[in-house]
């Protein structure tokens, strides 16, 4: 906050001291436990959930846990993730490079062309919205477009990565705009004044100035479709052995987690941790780049 | 040297009317394309589910028996399901979100408001699959043992023993609404936060300077003015509730029963198509009714989602005019 507040807002409670009366000051005490206790009662799952991800995941993670292919029968020890790793990155690379240019592209008419008239404010509200559509939902679609549509020979890893694109598109949009308006308005006007036409000033001056902010959102978008489970389920198939083609079934760390979860035995259940570990690393290693890409940008305009 | 070629420069200048053209309406084209993909889902999800709200009627909504082998779908049991693990985690959640947006925006020493958020955040950054592994192979053993106490105790009271009476099961409504409400935290959250923040700070000086204790300000003059942000933010954690799928798919116990017992399992929308569309695929009828509850859901979702965003863009308006 940058306001000049001329008051000790910070203790606004010594403001009042003299004749507040002690049910006033109770009501006050219990808010502010409740806000403390709030944050502490939410640390709690977020600290279990990380200590046994992390405890669990780490006694099952070796070498050849992350290189080798899937084990043929799912309760015995033994094979390792490298499939579901292999697919993680191929479908949601295969995602970024269809929802991200789409999305910034449909950003620039939002914030360069459009701004407020009608079809924007419609596009806009129509992003945000179906950033609410559920997952299962977008697989259940791509799954009756596609894989049984009859023109596809079914389940493929580019079916998943259109499920995965559909689900990125509207937070790609809404976060690339976020950082078009971040841009000043005296970068446009000088390179107007200079006889550019916009698209020039929009791939030329714009775009170059929100390009770190831009990567970051879209990190951002890549690390939430990385963990979804539900969009491939009826998409991409099952396979043991990791295949880079497109058109190929293949398999997934989330899926990889939800088959094994649902398994009882010992060697499965330490498979599912296995992948926990390794798909919230992969996550978390997204959200990084974007963190120290977007750390970078402000520096840059500040 | 000879002078600019002014031919050449005015050739560019046309060339560059026509770039300029087709690059809008290919960035029109793009953003359109949100509007296009949206009406496919509704179109294709409605024409696919077709037969079995033909067959159905209203009873595929209000009807109580899912027995797809004698060709009966009646979605009440999901709906209900859905509806109550959904409130049960708005109940845990929006306290919770609430104290954590006051306390970063009020509260919190300036050095400790970035960590909290930060660490707020993680919440969301952890999927869901994992929160379902989670729930599944470690919450489900001593909830159970929890709920069972509860059952024994509070449980024996009347009216009350309709609700938390009985023999308490691991994979519950209340365990789905559980981690439910732990993945609508960091969402509520970051929405009430923004709404929170559009207050401004000399309103709130003005009601401190006449004597009023932190919370008397709340009230007076910050709840008020962010009272329809707020709904907002709790609508959008229910719309995230309602589709959240694979964790609750996880821990609801799959069963299709409407029970008042809250330690009992139910089933949801989501959780019964993640579950049953792989082996639905080859029976029509029963694939067009999965493919129904998709089309419910979506329904409820966009409701959802449409006033929620209605509630905080007019709260946007109204803090700053």
């Amino acid at each position: 906050m940058t306001t000049f507040s001329p008051l000790p807002t910070d203790r606004p409670d010594l403001l009042g001291q003299l004749s507040t009366s002690p049910r006033r000051r109770a009501a006050n005490v219990a808010a502010t436990a409740w806000m403390i206790g709030s944050v502490g009662v939410a640390l709690v799952p977020l600290g279990l959930i990380a200590g046994y991800v992390i405890v669990k995941g780490a006694s099952v993670i070796s070498w050849s846990f992350l290189t080798r292919n899937l084990p043929i029968i799912t309760e015995l020890p033994g094979g390792g993730i490298w499939p579901a790793i292999g697919g993680t990155l191929l479908l949601t690379a295969t995602a970024t490079a269809m929802s991200v240019p789409l999305g910034v592209l449909a950003a620039i008419y939002l914030n360069e062309y459009g701004r407020q008239r009608p079809t924007a404010r419609v596009i806009r509200f129509m992003a945000d919205v179906m950033t609410g559509v559920p997952s299962i939902v977008m697989g259940l679609f791509v799954a009756m477009i596609w894989v049984t549509a009859g023109i596809h020979d079914g389940f493929s890893s580019f079916a998943g990565s259109l499920a995965l694109a559909c689900l990125m598109l509207p937070i790609v949009i809404r976060s690339t705009e976020e950082m078009l308006k971040l841009v000043p308005d005296d970068l446009r006007q000088a390179s107007d004044g200079l006889g550019a036409r916009r698209w020039r000033t929009v791939t030329g001056v714009v775009i170059p100035a929100a390009l770190p902010g831009i990567v970051s959102g879209s990190m951002l978008a890549v690390a939430r479709a990385a963990g979804e489970t539900a969009p491939l389920l009826f998409t991409i198939g099952i396979s043991r052995a990791f295949h880079l083609s497109l058109g190929a079934q293949n398999t997934a760390l989330p899926m990889e987690i939800w088959n094994n979860a649902q398994d009882p035995s010992i060697a499965a259940q330490n498979r599912a941790w296995g992948a926990a570990l390794t798909l919230i690393a992969l996550v978390f290693l997204f959200t990084l780049i974007a963190r120290v890409v977007s750390a970078r940008f402000s520096q840059q305009t500040s | 040297m000879s002078g600019p070629d002014v031919g050449a420069v005015e050739r560019d200048r046309t060339n560059d009317r026509w770039v300029d053209t087709s690059f809008r309406a290919i960035a029109l084209g793009a953003g359109l394309s949100v509007l296009a993909i949206l009406a496919l889902i509704a179109y294709f999800t409605t024409r696919q589910a077709w037969p079995v709200f033909h067959r159905e009627g209203l009873s595929f909504v209000t009807g109580t028996d899912w027995d797809p082998i004698h060709n009966k779908f009646g979605a009440l049991p999901f709906i209900y399901g859905t509806a109550v693990a959904s409130t049960i985690a708005l109940v845990f959640a929006v306290p919770l979100s609430f104290g954590i947006a006051l306390f970063t925006n009020e509260l919190a020493p300036r050095r400790l408001r970035q960590p909290v958020i930060y660490v707020v955040d993680l919440l969301a950054a952890i999927p869901s699959v994992v929160y379902g592994l989670w729930a599944l192979a470690v919450l489900e053993q001593p909830a159970r043992s929890v709920y069972q106490d509860i059952a024994d105790t509070i449980g024996k009271l009347p009216i009350l023993d309709r609700v938390f009476g009985g023999i308490a099961s691991g994979p519950s409504l209340m365990t789905a609404g559980l981690v439910l409400a732990v993945m609508m935290i960091p969402i509520v959250t970051a929405i009430s936060r923004e709404v929170l923040a559009t207050v401004s700070q000399e309103d709130k000086n003005a009601a401190l300077a006449m004597g009023a204790t932190r919370w008397e300000m709340l009230r007076i003059c910050v709840f008020p003015r962010a009272r329809g942000g707020l709904v907002g933010a709790v609508m959008l954690g229910m719309g995230r509730a309602l589709g959240e799928t694979i964790a609750v798919a996880l821990v609801i116990g799959s069963n299709q029963q409407i029970t008042s017992h809250l330690f009992q399992p139910g089933d949801s929308m989501a959780s019964v198509i993640a579950h049953e569309f792989g082996e639905a695929a080859s029976t029509p009828l029963y694939r067009a009714a999965l493919i129904g509850l998709a089309v419910l859901l979506l329904a409820f979702t966009l409701v959802v989602n449409i006033l929620a965003r209605w509630f905080t863009s007019r709260s946007d308006q109204m803090a700053s005019p």
